[in-house]
């Protein structure tokens, strides 16, 4: 696995995915936007766990003991998987607990644009 | 049930939280007392392991039975049950306490508070308690998700203040799971001590190298370290009182002992200073820490904005620790996590009595009054403000005390000299305050706006606890140092 | 010479304890003042007893010592009350009776605010007085060091004028970086030669230092405790001090505070550095240097001051570096000089305060030029008042005379005469700032008396809770010049502990009489 950095252009592309949430996430002045950036981040942090349990010629980690047998390199790593099931819950319980807060701050200001906001709470 | 002890303080907090819903039709107090005795429970398991774990050695808790490295594990060693022991006391404290704070701020509906506050020591507890590193990051998203509901949950600024403390500390959670990964591309392996071993056999490859400073971006982050600090003084200020004064004590510092658990624990550290100064960096980041926040909290003029600055500053004292990398300055950093828990919860639970009172958190509108309304929280207050400048006999001079044994030893004369400055710092924003409270004579008696008798009781019990505490702290270092903090440093002094 | 002989005893906690003990005593007695004195009163007696017994021991250079617990691991929390420790608990806890009947007249006549808080402080002051005196380790005598300041800084500000709020600043600033120096010097040894207790003749004689490390170390111990012994260009905080209420001065001037900076300075050079380092690197000579420089400087400058408080501080500032000197010199008589000038120094200093708050209170008069004939309406006090000034000026048979001898001597025996001619020119200058203040009060004759102001020239003494403990103080000046052991062995206690720490010098022994 350590000479995954040669190994395709998948990782580019999340690194890409990767650069562009972080990208939205701070530089984007729209709060919504912002959390658009912080979903396409949380997706390339998990696309890219995915890649690592990949194999070639391998399959879903379910024991098929009549077609394939036991032999582990015929299945995919299922770790990262189960891991990437919780992260999945936890990007989305943070996108619901950031759009509850965008609510009130809507709520509060009539705004969500972090300009607008400043000028809102100077005065 | 020894066997089972480590998850049985988990258990205590997440139950308690999924009770309070459930249980809060009873009457409005209900919440309170089932988060104030769920924290107090599992602060009692809490002493009960850690005299285990001092009798028997550290204890290995396999979750459901899944051996590690493949299962996940709960690690108690004397570390680890120290600093929960440290935060389940001052959140039982804290939540103590909260309860006019809560009524005031919201009203009848405090079983939102009391969920997410022990949903938020639940997951501060985990993460120091795991022994897994994905673990740790689901505890720390379960933390984190809390505490941004705690600090929204008052005004619409706060509301402000808690969507960019989401986005930054997402940033910070997503960059250790992002490190995480690389180095879980590299060993395979999740279980901090497996990674360990597997590392020191293999060495450092540039993989994992990206992975650790990932991670300790991440953890930068969410502990503010100084650059990464932006998203913390709005968080303080405009959080309600009682969620300040809960994740200001406990929060930043959980981030910093997951620092020290992956410097002490997971990356060989002799290696991973060989490869690059990140070490190096720490230290001077944390000493720019300590004097831009000690800086930036002289002219503030709201006594929570202040103290949210300072808390950038000890945050600093315990990078610099951590930066130093020895023994001595190790210690000094878990001692002044755990002295600056104490000290800062003391701090914002008496700002947060001023705002029961009605006295404001204007630092403007404090005089003597506040000395005679509130003679034990100026007292608490006083014995904290004498601890955070770092003067003998209380707890702040001692951990002090460490951090330039350790910059002594490194022969980093520039540290000194930074702890030295900021103390004189602390003592201008600290004495600039207890002039208002001691000095000048209290006007003629105005109307005191806050209820007495039990509740005048609950505002002063966990200021006051917390005050003497330090003191004891103080005198009682040796004690820790030597029988808890001692055997688990790399090399003993 | 001979080991001295260690003797385990909690009675050094106790005298500390005494006074910190009653301080909620006092507290609570807020609104009570006869039972809130009554406290003070049995902590300063019970405080006096304990050291008191701690004599006979110390005479025969007996050490008792106590260690509470581990302070840091390696440190202990230890008081171990040593001769020369003894030798100031007892001038510190002594004074303290006597200051308390003092401060009771000047509190109740001038009917201060906030008493209680006065009272408190000044318990917790006195507590960590014996603390530093009895300390066995650089780290506890730091605990102590702070909590000193810490508790005369209410002291400072008692007034709350704008004047007393900015002085309190002031000696803060100067007193907490002097504490962080010291600090940072005791982290220093510490580190270095994992040990970091007092020890007669020198605690750093393994060579563990550098030269120029043991300079930087000088210096920061001697920045540590030269702000509170006021050595120039450290003193500034002294005068601006003088706000504060006339018992808190004598108890700054006199007893507390600057005397735990000499003393801390006699720990430094005699306990930490020892006299064959300081002499190795001419950390005496700097020192000396400075010391010198200060008596003369602040004697000139106290001859222009017009207020009689800040004429003292100012001649404070002097006399403390005499003892500077005396301990500068590396010679066991002159270091016996600088010990006996210290407890002489204390009993006619805080004569002097006295007076001027017995002044003050009565007559409500703080300029010199404001004295004139005063001294027939108050000739109890002036009478005093003249006694210390001629004790300070080193007139025979005063108790300034004696220590003056024994510094002069110790200038010839260390072969720095040039110190002879300081202790001459100081001595004139003394006489020349203290004298006019005598001979306007008694033969001048009184301004003549506008209508309006009759009532500010009363006839009589000051209250005797004032004028008792005053003459009481200028008395045992006397006593002490003609009697240096009786009825305290302050002579035979400083010649003591002069020999312990030149003990492992040889060739300064030699001259020893």
């Amino acid at each position: 696995m350590t000479d995954f950095l040669q190994a395709s252009g998948a990782y580019v592309m999340c690194f890409f995915l990767i650069v562009l949430g972080l990208y939205g996430m701070i530089l984007k002045r729209n709060y919504v936007k912002k959390i658009i950036g912080m979903t396409i981040f949380q997706a390339a942090i998990i696309l890219l766990f995915i890649l690592a349990a990949y194999k070639e010629d391998a399959t879903v980690p379910v024991l098929d003991k009549v077609n394939i047998g036991s032999d582990p390199d015929a299945y995919v790593n299922p770790l990262p998987h189960a891991l990437m099931l919780t992260a999945i819950v936890v990007g989305v319980a943070t996108v619901g607990v950031g759009l509850s807060l965008l609510i009130r701050v809507y709520k509060g200001y009539g705004t969500i644009d972090e300009e607008d906001l400043l000028k809102e709470m100077e005065s | 049930m020894t066997l089972h002890l480590p998850i049985l303080i988990l258990l205590v907090l997440f139950s308690g939280a999924l009770f309070i819903p459930i249980l809060s039709k009873l009457g409005t107090r209900t919440p309170w007392i089932i988060a104030v005795a769920s924290s107090l429970l599992a602060f009692c398991l809490c002493l009960f392991l850690l005299f285990e774990v001092l009798e028997v050695g550290v204890i290995h808790y396999a979750l459901g039975g899944w051996a590690p490295p493949i299962g996940i594990e709960l690690v108690a060693d004397r570390l680890s049950v120290f600093v929960s022991l440290v935060i389940l006391g001052v959140s039982t404290l804290v939540l103590a306490h909260s309860r006019p704070s809560v009524e005031r701020d919201n009203g009848e509906n405090q079983v939102g508070y009391y969920t997410t506050a022990l949903l938020a020591v639940g997951g501060f507890v985990g993460i120091i308690s795991t022994g897994d590193l994905f673990n740790l990051y689901v505890f720390l998203e379960i933390s984190s998700l809390a505490s941004y509901a705690l600090i929204g949950s008052s005004g619409k600024r706060s509301a402000v203040a808690a969507f960019r403390y989401l986005i930054l500390g997402t940033i910070g959670a997503s960059f250790y799971l992002l490190g995480l990964g690389f180095v879980f591309i590299n060993t395979g392996s999740l279980n901090m001590a497996d990674v360990a071993a597997i590392l020191s056999e293999q060495g450092l490859d540039p993989v994992i190298l990206i992975g650790a400073v990932l991670m300790v971006i991440g953890m930068g982050l969410k502990m503010a370290l100084l650059p990464l600090h932006l998203w913390l003084p709005d968080a303080y200020t405009f959080a309600p009182a009682a969620s300040s004064s809960l994740i200001a004590p406990i929060g930043t510092k959980v981030a910093a002992y997951v620092l020290i658990r992956l410097i002490l624990g997971v990356f060989p550290t002799e290696m991973l200073t060989a490869e690059l100064p990140l070490l190096d960096i720490l230290g001077v980041l944390g000493a720019a820490g300590i004097i831009w926040g000690s800086v930036m909290a002289i002219p503030q003029r709201n006594i929570k904005r202040m103290l949210a600055y300072s808390s950038v500053a000890q945050i600093g004292y315990i990078a610099l620790g951590i930066g130093l990398g020895t023994t001595f300055g190790l210690i000094g950093a878990v001692l002044h996590i755990l002295n600056h828990a104490c000290m800062k919860a003391c701090l914002f639970l008496v700002s947060s009595n001023l705002e029961t009172r009605g006295k404001g958190v204007e630092i403007e509108g404090l005089d003597a009054s506040m000395r005679r309304d509130m003679p034990w929280s100026s007292a608490a207050f006083a014995v904290a403000a004498i601890s955070m400048i770092g003067l003998p006999p209380t707890a702040g001079f001692f951990s002090k005390w460490y951090l330039l044994l350790g910059s002594f030893q490194e022969d980093r004369f520039i540290f000194v000299g930074v702890i030295l400055i900021s103390s004189l710092l602390n003592a201008v924003y600290f004495f600039r305050i207890l002039e208002r409270m001691y000095l000048g004579n209290p006007g003629p008696k105005g109307e005191v706006t806050a209820s007495s008798g039990a509740s005048g009781f609950l505002l002063v019990f966990s200021p006051v606890v917390l005050g003497l505490g330090l003191v004891l702290l103080g005198l009682g270092n040796a004690f820790i140092v030597t029988h808890l903090l001692n055997p688990m440093m790399p090399i003993a002094p | 010479m001979n080991a001295a002989i260690t003797t385990q005893s909690v009675l050094p906690w106790l005298a500390v304890a005494a006074s910190l003990a009653v301080v909620p005593a006092i507290l609570l007695c807020d609104k009570r003042p006869n039972f809130r004195e009554f406290w003070t009163f049995a902590a300063a007696f019970l405080k006096f007893g304990i050291v008191l017994s701690l004599v006979p021991g110390a005479l025969r250079g007996e050490t008792v010592e106590w260690t509470l617990f581990s302070l840091v691991p390696g440190v202990s929390f230890t008081l171990s009350a040593d001769p020369l420790g003894v030798f100031f608990a007892l001038v510190a806890s002594g004074l303290w009776i006597v200051t308390s009947v003092y401060s009771i007249g000047y509190m109740r006549g001038h009917a201060e605010k906030k008493q209680t808080r006065f009272f408190a402080s000044f318990a917790v002051s006195l507590g960590s007085t014996i603390g530093i005196a009895f300390a066995g380790n650089l780290l506890t005598f730091l605990v102590f060091y702070e909590l000193l300041t810490l508790a005369t800084y209410p002291l400072v500000i008692h007034k709350e004028s704008k004047e007393a709020i900015r002085s309190g600043r002031m000696y803060l600033a100067y007193a907490l970086t002097a504490g962080l120096c010291f600090l940072s010097a005791t982290v220093w040894i510490y580190f270095r030669t994992g040990s970091i207790e007092f020890e007669a003749g020198g605690m750093l004689v393994d060579g563990s230092f550098s030269g120029g490390e043991l300079k930087a170390l000088f210096l920061l111990l001697m920045i540590g405790v030269g702000v509170k012994s006021g050595i120039m260009p450290l003193h500034s905080w002294l005068p601006a001090a003088m706000v504060a209420p006339t018992p808190v001065s004598a108890l700054l001037h006199a007893v507390a505070v600057v005397k735990s900076g000499v003393f801390g300075l006699i720990r430094v050079t005699g306990f930490v550095f020892g006299p064959d380092l300081m002499r190795e690197y001419g950390l005496d000579i700097a020192l000396a240097c400075f010391a010198a420089a200060t008596v003369l400087f602040a004697s000139v400058i106290a001859m222009r001051q017009d207020n009689l408080k800040r004429r003292l501080a100012y001649s404070t500032v002097g006399h403390l570096s005499y003892i500077a000197i005396g301990t500068a010199l590396i010679a066991p008589s002159a270091l016996q000089g600088g010990l006996m000038h210290l407890s002489a120094h204390a009993l006619m200093k805080i004569t002097l305060f006295f007076c001027a708050g017995a002044i003050y209170v009565h007559a409500h008069k703080t300029e010199i030029s404001q004295l004139d004939g005063l001294g027939r309406t108050m000739p109890w006090t002036f009478g005093a008042f003249a006694v210390a000034s001629l004790g300070l000026a080193g007139i025979p048979p005063l108790s300034g005379f004696l220590s003056k001898w024994w510094l002069a001597v110790g200038s010839v025996e260390a072969g720095r005469e040039w110190a002879l001619g300081i202790f001459l020119l100081s001595g004139l200058l003394n006489a020349g700032y203290f004298f006019p203040i005598v001979i306007r009060a008694f033969f001048r004759p009184p301004p003549p008396e506008n209508g309006n102001e009759g009532h500010h020239s009363p006839l009589g003494e000051a209250s005797p809770w004032m004028v008792v403990p005053l003459c009481l103080t200028a008395l045992l000046a006397v006593i002490f010049g003609v009697f240096p052991d009786y009825p305290l062995p302050f002579f035979d206690l400083a010649y003591n502990i002069a020999r312990d720490v030149f003990a492992g010098s040889e060739s300064l022994m030699s001259t020893l009489p």
